[in-house]
């Protein structure tokens, strides 16, 4: 790795980060508003009907939930337009013309894509604290799963960002794509509470690993081994990988 | 001097069967400002795009200072900077941070003093902490050559750096590049003005349909090629041009009041005493008498002309 250009990914994760501290409470008030919301209409509303869920109280049992949730849209987002907005601008020939391989492309905006998720992460577990009581089981997994589904999901938002012509395809895939998959990958409740068939199908969303996974690192429980849940993310990541190596070897949407 | 770009034998061919680059062979010296004419289409920006990066040539080798484009590109691209065509800027950004971006981009460490140093040269220090969506377009322009110049690269590529813009700001940026050719640094632009290549170019390259049709010393080129007309005007109109001086290249303007005579400024004798001598000799009064030199548009137009025949 000694001869990857580390100033270069030093400058393009400055530069992203910057703009992310320019807007700091826009990007703070929305997910932390969200979070609130979501306690106050599953937590309070429907929480009064199911009181747990496997021994762990059910406004707790979503916080695992909503941070993952938080985590991959906030990560697809900022990775994507991370990129986008140079390909927008003009500004793109910049990376192109430097010094700068795909792989410290990828790591610049990767890391302060998946920077930016993680820090939202922290910041809505700690609005659910005032909320509910969450005692966190395997805070170094916790810690774990967290940086690996951000990375994981934002090197999916870099392909977004590389493959969209417009903002309206930048909006489409995380509103038509990555919410209902984590909606139905037991962001709210547990895949062992859906009928066998509807269990079986949830089982081939890859956003039930991250979120089985995550939410074992809290409570201990789990709808899929948490060996299972690491391969997903690990593969996610590799496939992630390749295919943004592939973009940049060619140069489609990119070059010329 | 050394040479700095390496070009040899280069081509590039699209898909569609569109030759956009067709076997250039060039090598520009460390120091020298090179201009590379050509119309809309020719294959200039395609030629910068491949040394810079932007296009993957189809044939040939590019070595820059020594270092092929291809296989040891990150050592390639570090002495270089490019300066596009369109102006792309994030809009949001200050100026100075934009500049501290590329350097870091370049893998070059911090160098708050060198920074100052350029943009003041450019006359952007005053409007380091504005938005680039703040400047106008000469302003932009500039901050465009300042990231160029950011990582200290040997070669600046200027892509039609005066395209669009007005005249004061024309001979701004001519201004601009004579400082940077007095710090040594080797420039190849491209434009459409050919009054610009005569000003700036120490040597001048010609393309046409992707062909490098010619590269000369500006100099020579237009010495090779530029003819010089004497415009001499009548104290009173004449009618038609005297018997005994037709055949000797004389034009008569429509109100008889000019006589236009071309001759090569590379002969023994121009011809030009005699010319005068004998108009004096027929008692025809001269009132003024001035000359103009071919430019490069004729120059061009004749060399496309003579590629295309």
């Amino acid at each position: 790795m000694t001869g990857l250009n580390w100033p270069g990914i030093r400058a393009i994760f400055h530069h992203e980060m910057m703009r992310f501290f320019r807007t700091i409470w826009q990007s703070l008030a929305s997910p932390v508003l969200s979070t609130v919301l979501y306690f106050v209409v599953f937590g309070a509303a429907i929480g009064g009907r199911i009181q747990s869920v496997e021994g762990v109280e059910y406004a707790a049992f979503i916080v695992p939930g909503l941070m993952m949730l938080t985590v991959l849209q906030q990560a697809v987002s900022n990775a994507s337009f991370g990129i986008y907005f140079p390909k927008f601008s003009g500004t793109i020939y910049e990376y192109l013309v430097s010094p700068v391989g795909w792989i410290e492309v990828t790591m610049g905006f990767v890391g302060a894509a998946a920077a930016k998720a993680i820090l939202i992460a922290l910041v809505i577990l700690l609005t659910s604290f005032a909320f509910v009581g969450v005692h966190i089981l395997h805070p170094f997994w916790m810690v774990g799963f967290l940086v690996l589904s951000s990375v994981a999901f934002s090197l999916l938002g870099f392909i977004i960002g590389l493959w969209a012509k417009s903002f309206e395809q930048l909006q489409i895939v995380p509103m038509m794509v990555i919410m209902p998959l984590v909606f139905l990958g037991g962001a709210f409740y547990s895949a062992s509470m859906l009928p066998p068939f509807w269990e079986g199908v949830a089982k081939l969303n890859p956003v039930l690993y991250l979120i089985s996974g995550f939410r074992w690192s809290f409570f201990g429980l789990a709808d899929v081994p948490v060996g299972v849940s690491l391969v997903a993310v690990g593969i996610m990541v590799i496939v992630c990988l390749a295919i943004i190596r592939r973009i940049f070897a060619t140069g489609w949407r990119l070059r010329d | 001097m050394a040479a700095i770009i390496d070009i040899d034998h280069l081509s590039k061919q699209y898909g569609s069967g569109t030759k956009a680059l067709d076997d250039v062979t060039l090598t520009i010296d460390e120091g020298e400002i090179i201009a590379l004419l050509g119309p809309n289409g020719a294959g200039k920006t395609t030629l910068i795009s491949i040394i810079c990066g932007l296009v993957t040539p189809t044939g040939g080798t590019v070595r820059v200072g020594g270092h092929d484009i291809r296989t040891d590109w990150r050592a390639a691209r570090k002495l270089i900077g490019l300066v596009p065509q369109e102006i792309a800027l994030e809009p949001f950004e200050k100026v100075i941070n934009c500049v501290r971006f590329t350097r870091g981009l370049y893998g070059m460490p911090p160098n708050e003093a060198y920074i100052e140093r350029i943009l003041r040269a450019l006359a952007l220090w005053d409007k380091r902490d504005a938005a680039t969506r703040e400047l106008s377009g000469g302003m932009k322009r500039r901050v465009l050559i300042a990231k160029a110049l950011s990582h200290e690269p040997k070669v600046l590529f200027l892509d039609e750096p005066t395209a669009g813009v007005d005249v004061a700001l024309r001979r701004e940026m001519w201004e601009v590049v004579g400082d940077l050719r007095r710090e040594g640094v080797t420039i190849i632009l491209t434009t459409h003005y050919l009054e610009e290549a005569e000003e700036m170019a120490d040597r001048i390259g010609v393309i046409a349909k992707g062909r490098l049709l010619l590269v000369k010393p500006t100099a020579e080129l237009m010495g090779d090629f530029g003819k010089k007309t004497l415009a001499i005007d009548l104290d009173q109109p004449l009618a038609v041009i005297p018997d005994d001086l037709a055949g000797r290249g004389l034009t008569l303007a429509a109100d008889g009041r000019r006589l236009s005579f071309e001759y090569d400024t590379r002969a023994e004798r121009t011809g030009i005493a005699r010319l005068l001598g004998d108009l004096a000799a027929r008692g025809i009064t001269v009132r003024d008498v001035s000359t103009r030199q071919s430019s490069l548009e004729d120059v061009f137009l004749s060399l496309v002309s003579e590629d295309a025949a």
